[in-house]
């Protein structure tokens, strides 16, 4: 009955942050974001020490780092150095102090492991109420700015000739993934959240058509693989972000085949009409 | 040369004393421009002699360093980049595109391809076209808009010499539907010159700038293109006249 209980909150949990990452995952792919995603989520360590040293939330520490990534990068980026540096600089440094900062804190007892790969224990109802909170939010952005994104992700100067100023949609895809951060790093755990970003995208792509109906897709192939890597979680007793990511992964190599029929059948013109 | 003097309130776009400067590197300075609505201006000049700078700082997507850009109110502007790379990640199909940032009836939008002879493209993918297909979407892009000025930066480059001549004949069939101004920059002078009413030819500044033959008989301009395009620019004037009938063949061709 206990173990009902977990295991219902963690699937809610891991939905909800699926439903949320797999939109949100197609900006990411189709800007070639996921450095910048790694970045974000290694930043999270160093905002879960912040949380710990002074006994915030986990989600409320990880969100300010996360955040303050998401500005950093923003701000000194197309200032001299390359941006994949820049990252590189920030995603490591961010990660090491951070593992330095809960080391040196001394916090007993506490597993970093649960923040690296996430822990399905960790989740309790208030967790959800701020993961199905902050998705509501993600996926209320992405609707809302959606004709902008998508113009500013095609072009800039499209972008500007409409009146949509492209750095303002940069901005705001960096804070909704420094969001999804936030609200993914108990479950899914720091080193693989772009995953959970990139991987349903990706497996979209073989199918759609149209940037909504990959998006859609993503989100319903993340929401799947939640549930499915957090029911294997609990029933082998693994890690939750590994397996959760392990099953979008095979859903990804399946998807392959699939791609390559629909690409052949495209030259000739059979299918991809 | 009197004409040109066109006041700032009458025009649709126009520069004072624009200058752009990007990484420490001043690309363009001193630029006065103005376009007035329905005229046709073709922006010449070498690579990287700040055509597009010029175009960019037009539209707003680069901020002049000094100067300013003044736009008539509510000019809507269709604007054709020079190229545009989709993500191959990125599934769009041609109908989806052209409802991008805002959505237009189905009827317009099959119109609209329609006159840029694309019709039944409307379902196909974007990346699954050819250049000069690619080239009249986003010229269908910009038409749906109903623009006062179409801004067309190097539309043509990647095209083959037929697709170059049919793009720039559609772009004359659509101008004198809407009766829009365009503002071209082109690489493409013999096909362009003549049927512009004015040719600016910039290379940091705005080197010479008039009515075509003018501008094609400009020292500034010779020096900058030098003798073979005087070559290309008779040939294709012999051309044109051939298709008006009653004219005389064009000075340079003689």
């Amino acid at each position: 009955m206990i173990l009902d209980t977990l295991l219902i909150q963690t699937v809610l949990a891991g939905v909800g942050i699926a439903l949320a990452a797999g939109p949100l995952g197609c900006f990411v792919v189709w800007r070639r974001m996921a450095y910048f995603g790694d970045a974000t989520a290694h930043a999270a360590i160093l905002g879960v020490a912040f949380a710990l040293t002074f006994e915030v939330s986990i989600a409320f520490g990880v969100l300010l780092t996360a955040v303050a990534m998401a500005l950093g990068v923003f701000a000194l980026s197309g200032r001299g150095l390359a941006i994949d540096t820049l990252l590189g600089v920030g995603a490591h440094s961010a990660l090491a102090v951070g593992i330095l900062a809960i080391a040196l804190t001394g916090a007993r007892g506490v597993d970093i492991e649960a923040y690296l790969f996430g822990d399905i224990l960790a989740v309790g109802p208030v967790d959800i109420g701020i993961i199905w909170g902050g998705a509501t939010v993600l996926v209320g952005v992405l609707v809302w700015r959606w004709s902008s994104l998508l113009t500013a992700t095609l072009s800039d100067d499209l972008a500007y000739a409409e009146g949509v100023s492209p750095s303002r949609e940069r901005l705001i895809l960096m804070l909704a993934v420094a969001l999804l951060v936030g609200i993914a790093i108990k479950v899914v755990g720091a080193l693989l959240v772009t995953a959970l970003l990139i991987i349903p995208a990706a497996t979209a792509r073989a199918v759609a058509r149209t940037p909504e109906g990959m998006a859609a897709l993503a989100a319903l192939l993340a929401a799947s693989a939640a549930l499915f890597g957090l029911l294997a979680a609990f029933e082998w007793d693994t890690p939750a972000g590994p397996t959760i990511v392990a099953v979008s992964a095979a859903g990804f190599i399946l998807s392959l085949p699939v791609s390559a029929l629909l690409r052949v059948g495209g030259q000739n013109g059979i299918i991809n009409r | 040369m009197p004409r040109l003097q066109y006041s700032i309130e009458m025009s649709l776009l126009a520069a004072h004393n624009l200058a752009v400067r990007l990484d420490g590197r001043t690309i363009l300075s001193g630029v006065d421009f103005s376009i007035q609505a329905g005229e046709i201006v073709t922006v010449v000049g070498p690579n990287g002699s700040g055509k597009s700078t010029f175009m960019r700082a037009l539209i707003g997507a680069l901020t002049p360093s000094s100067g300013q850009v003044t736009r008539r109110n509510n000019l809507k502007i269709g604007y054709v980049p020079q190229r545009l790379h989709i993500d191959p990640t990125l599934p769009i199909t041609v109908a989806r595109f052209l409802n991008l940032p805002v959505r237009r009836p189905n009827s317009a939008i099959a119109a609209t391809l329609d006159e840029v002879g694309l019709p039944d493209i409307a379902t196909q993918q974007m990346t699954t076209l050819s250049g000069g297909q690619f080239q009249r979407v986003l010229l269908a892009r910009a038409l749906l808009a109903s623009p006062d000025i179409l801004v067309l930066d190097e539309p043509t480059q990647g095209l083959d010499q037929p697709g170059i001549a049919a793009f720039y004949r559609l772009i004359d069939a659509v101008r004198g539907r809407l009766g829009c101004a365009v503002l071209m920059v082109s690489h493409d002078l013999h096909v362009v010159m003549s049927a512009s009413d004015r040719v600016i030819c910039i290379n940091g500044h705005i080197c010479c700038e008039g009515a075509p033959t003018a501008v094609s008989s400009a020292p500034e301009y010779q020096e900058m293109f030098g003798l073979g395009t005087q070559g290309a620019l008779a040939l294709y004037q012999h051309a044109h006249d051939h298709n008006h009938e009653g004219c005389t063949h064009g000075e340079a061709a003689e």
